[in-house]
């Protein structure tokens, strides 16, 4: 079983991922913003981390700086939500280490097939 | 309702969001400068767009957008936050909400709000509007092809090309030679390119970034078209280039601020119906324990009792619990009542500033809600009859904006509301005048000022002279006093001529479980809530004998009507000899029941009479006793009007 980190301040998408990932056999563990997940990550072993980017007290960013910078986090594939396909935020956040991304909305289906595929690789 | 359908966490989720950012937004007209403030707001839209467009509610998602780039704007300095533009986000909010739960919104009420919303954004920002520096527009002609698993992993055409669009006017164009035939197309793979001409001032590097996470298993070719150029009057988005308005001095940090980023946790949300189902298990638990503790202390077995007493220790921490598991912080009640004072200040015309104050005592979440209303009752005849216009209260030489604080604190198993206004007080001449215009008062009669200022909560009574939007209707006070009563709570009021009046509700902490006074009446038991019960007194034979008639006794010089259970329960039994009064008051006043036997003091749960029973009055509900009888609970309030009616009614037969 694999375990998911899904950061995001919105309940209601975090359950949507949960949801549909834990449908998968993964186990998936919910942080509300930036900070509450450089937590979370510190504190367990991910395989992944999906993340939102606008959030309260530690936004996406940040987060994926901060996960970077830390050996043990350093390989663990990170994919952001973003509700624009905003070219300028993709950049930052592939600059900052961000391994994709999926754009909101996205159906389930597409978050277990990007998933399946970071897995794999 | 199911807790694992992410829909119904997003209707939740929106209530808090919209609360939220109203509260933000209300705030922000005191400090119009303040960063966080913003940021936050503009975090709030789009997390309801965001989350929103996930789950079905396209409408709220578009609707949401255009106050979400409004609010970008404000972020990127581009406009100021002006008080139009909190208005009319504050107005729109409404729309929001009701697009939220998936209600029916009509759309003209929306383009109406969003031209409010553009005008408020373009008052502001319309001057600084240049068109940008005619860097001469390129034409690129731009051939896509992602690899066949795209779709599969996730990435989506439409979006890619939207993007590029919002470079520049674009022609777009699908190339479909790859497409295969229908037997031979497998659907979860993506088989077509696009040619795309796109006119654009933004350099190659810019159309690139539009593909930055795929553009190593693409096919991207970007090529200039040479000699083009010619239509430099390409449409420039009026969001590109206005220059940042200057935001002003960050404010000093609130300690709210903090108190609302605490707001997160580990939290579970559970539905009300479900504590409602809790506590009734946990009343239930409460009764076969009072009955095990009657076994037990008619057994010899010393075991049985000590199991006894063991369960009455859990049962006792578990209500406990269970109680404090139904508290909310009454702040989510308060932060209703600032839209409130911010339509009354409009619609008023005076300047108020509402000042809350305990915002974090907590109540049981019934209580909470069955106090909305009369709090907004009070808050309007506060913001309307209370407080003076800004010319009447400088004439006064006081501060031309009226205060209007709204209070919250625990004393014991109570909590006292205070709502306060330092306006004109209440008009005792008015009052007076109004009260011997109804009957209520003989003219010339002396009246206690306290008693004056009852009148007020009298039915029907307004001392408004002109009926405005807002109250004076003469539908209110009594109103507002009887649903305090129903919670089992208190009114009082005090008022200064030209200092104001001050409005005190206590209430108790929670509805489910109350102490109560056992008593016996003829046969039958019945609970008196302890927290009326002001003293017990022996009601002698010859003192019973005197008053006759007239039922008044004296008590520390003060008469005080009193109602013989026995007579108005009809039990049809001779009285003890040794009857006892029960001298209960609601806030002023008092009566005395006459029991025959007080048989000490009781836990009562709470059980709500059948609607058969809906009318009866001198009830509020039955509790079932350890022995699994059942008593009634006696409605104190209602007691002590028919005594103080009664009592009124001996006086005017004289």
């Amino acid at each position: 079983m694999t375990s998911i980190l899904t950061v995001d301040d919105s309940a209601s998408i975090r359950q949507a991922i949960k949801i549909a990932l834990s449908g998968e056999g993964h186990s998936v563990v919910e942080a509300g913003n930036g900070a509450e997940g450089v937590a979370k990550a510190d504190a367990g072993a991910f395989s992944l981390i999906i993340t939102d980017l606008n959030m309260p007290v530690m936004d996406g960013l940040t987060m994926i700086r901060q996960l970077r910078a830390k050996p043990a986090h350093a390989g663990v594939p990170i994919i952001f939500l973003t509700t624009e396909s905003d070219a300028d935020i993709k950049a930052q956040a592939k600059a900052a280490g961000a391994t994709g991304w999926l754009t909101k909305p996205f159906d389930p289906e597409q978050l277990v097939r990007i998933v399946k595929k970071v897995l794999a690789s | 309702m199911s807790l694992d359908d992410p829909v119904e966490t997003f209707r939740q989720e929106a209530r808090d969001l919209l609360e939220q950012i109203e509260t933000d937004l209300l705030d922000m007209e005191h400090r119009p400068g303040d960063r966080a403030l913003v940021d936050a707001v503009f975090r709030g839209l789009h997390t309801l767009k965001g989350s929103g467009a996930m789950f079905g509610f396209e409408a709220l998602a578009a609707f949401t957008h255009h106050c979400e780039t409004a609010f970008d704007r404000v972020r990127k300095g581009e406009v100021a936050a002006t008080p139009e533009l909190v208005s009319a986000v504050l107005a729109a909010q409404d729309h929001m909400r009701a697009l939220a739960e998936g209600g029916e919104a009509s759309q003209a009420e929306g383009e109406a709000l969003l031209a409010a919303l553009r005008r408020a954004v373009e008052g502001e920002g319309a001057a600084p509007v240049t068109a940008p520096e005619a860097a001469a527009a390129t034409v690129w002609n731009i051939r896509i092809k992602l690899p066949a698993d795209a779709l599969v992993n996730g990435t989506r055409p439409l979006p890619l090309l939207d993007e590029l669009r919002g470079l520049g006017p674009c022609e777009v164009s699908a190339i479909i030679d790859e497409v295969p035939t229908l037997e031979a197309l497998t659907p979860a793979e993506c088989h077509l390119g696009w040619n795309v001409v796109l006119t654009t001032e933004h350099p190659r590097s810019a159309i690139e970034d539009v593909f930055i996470f795929v553009i190593d298993e693409m096919i991207l070719e970007i090529e200039e078209v040479a000699g083009a150029g010619a239509e430099n009057d390409a449409p420039a988005l009026a969001e590109d280039a206005p220059p940042p308005v200057e935001i002003a001095a960050r404010a000093v940090k609130e300690p709210a601020a903090e108190a609302k980023a605490s707001r997160g946790g580990d939290t579970v949300r559970v539905p009300a119906e479900r504590l409602d189902e809790l506590m009734d298990r946990v009343g239930e638990l409460v009764i076969a324990q009072s009955r095990l503790e009657q076994v037990a202390a008619n057994s010899a077995e010393p075991s049985l009792r000590a199991v006894s007493e063991e369960i009455e220790r859990l049962a006792a921490e578990l209500r406990n619990t269970m109680m404090v598991v139904r508290m909310v912080p009454i702040a989510q009640l308060f932060g209703r009542f600032r839209r409130l004072i911010h339509d009354l200040a409009r619609d008023t015309g005076k300047a108020i500033e509402f000042i809350t104050e305990g915002e974090t005592t907590e109540l049981d979440k019934t209580v909470i809600e069955r106090l909305a209303d009369p709090l907004i009752h009070l808050i309007r005849n506060a913001a309307d009859h209370g407080l003076e216009t800004p010319e009447a209260r400088a004439a006064a030489g006081k501060a031309k904006t009226g205060v209007i604080t709204l209070a919250a604190r625990q004393a014991g198993a109570e909590v006292v509301i205070t709502i306060a206004d330092d306006g004109q007080g209440i008009d005792r001449d008015r009052v007076r005048r109004k009260a011997e215009d109804a009957g209520l008062v003989a003219p010339g009669a002396t009246v206690s000022d306290q008693e004056l200022l009852q009148f007020i909560f009298h039915p029907g009574f307004s001392t408004a002279q002109a009926v405005t939007n807002l109250s004076g209707r003469g539908v209110g006070m009594d109103v507002v006093k009887r649903t305090i009563e129903g919670l089992r709570g208190s009114i009082e009021v005090t008022s200064q001529p030209g200092e104001g009046s001050t409005i005190s509700l206590r209430i108790p902490l929670t509805l489910a479980i109350i102490d109560g006074l056992l008593v016996r009446v003829g046969q039958g038991r019945y609970v008196i809530p302890l927290g009326a019960v002001e003293e017990c007194v022996e009601l002698s034979v010859e003192q019973d004998l005197r008053s006759t008639g007239r039922s008044l006794m004296t008590l520390r010089d003060r008469l005080v009507p009193f109602i013989r259970l026995r007579e108005l329960f009809a039990t049809g039994m001779a009285p003890d000899p040794h009857q006892k009064v029960v001298v209960v008051s609601t806030g002023q006043e008092r009566v005395g029941l006459v029991v025959d036997q007080i048989l000490g003091d009781h836990q009562t749960v709470i059980k709500s009479l059948s609607g058969f029973h809906a009318d009866v009055a001198t009830f509020s509900g039955a509790t079932i006793l350890g022995d699994g009888g059942v008593a009634l609970i006696l409605d104190v309030s209602h007691l002590v009007a028919a005594g103080q009616r009664q009592d009124a009614q001996m006086r005017a037969a004289g």
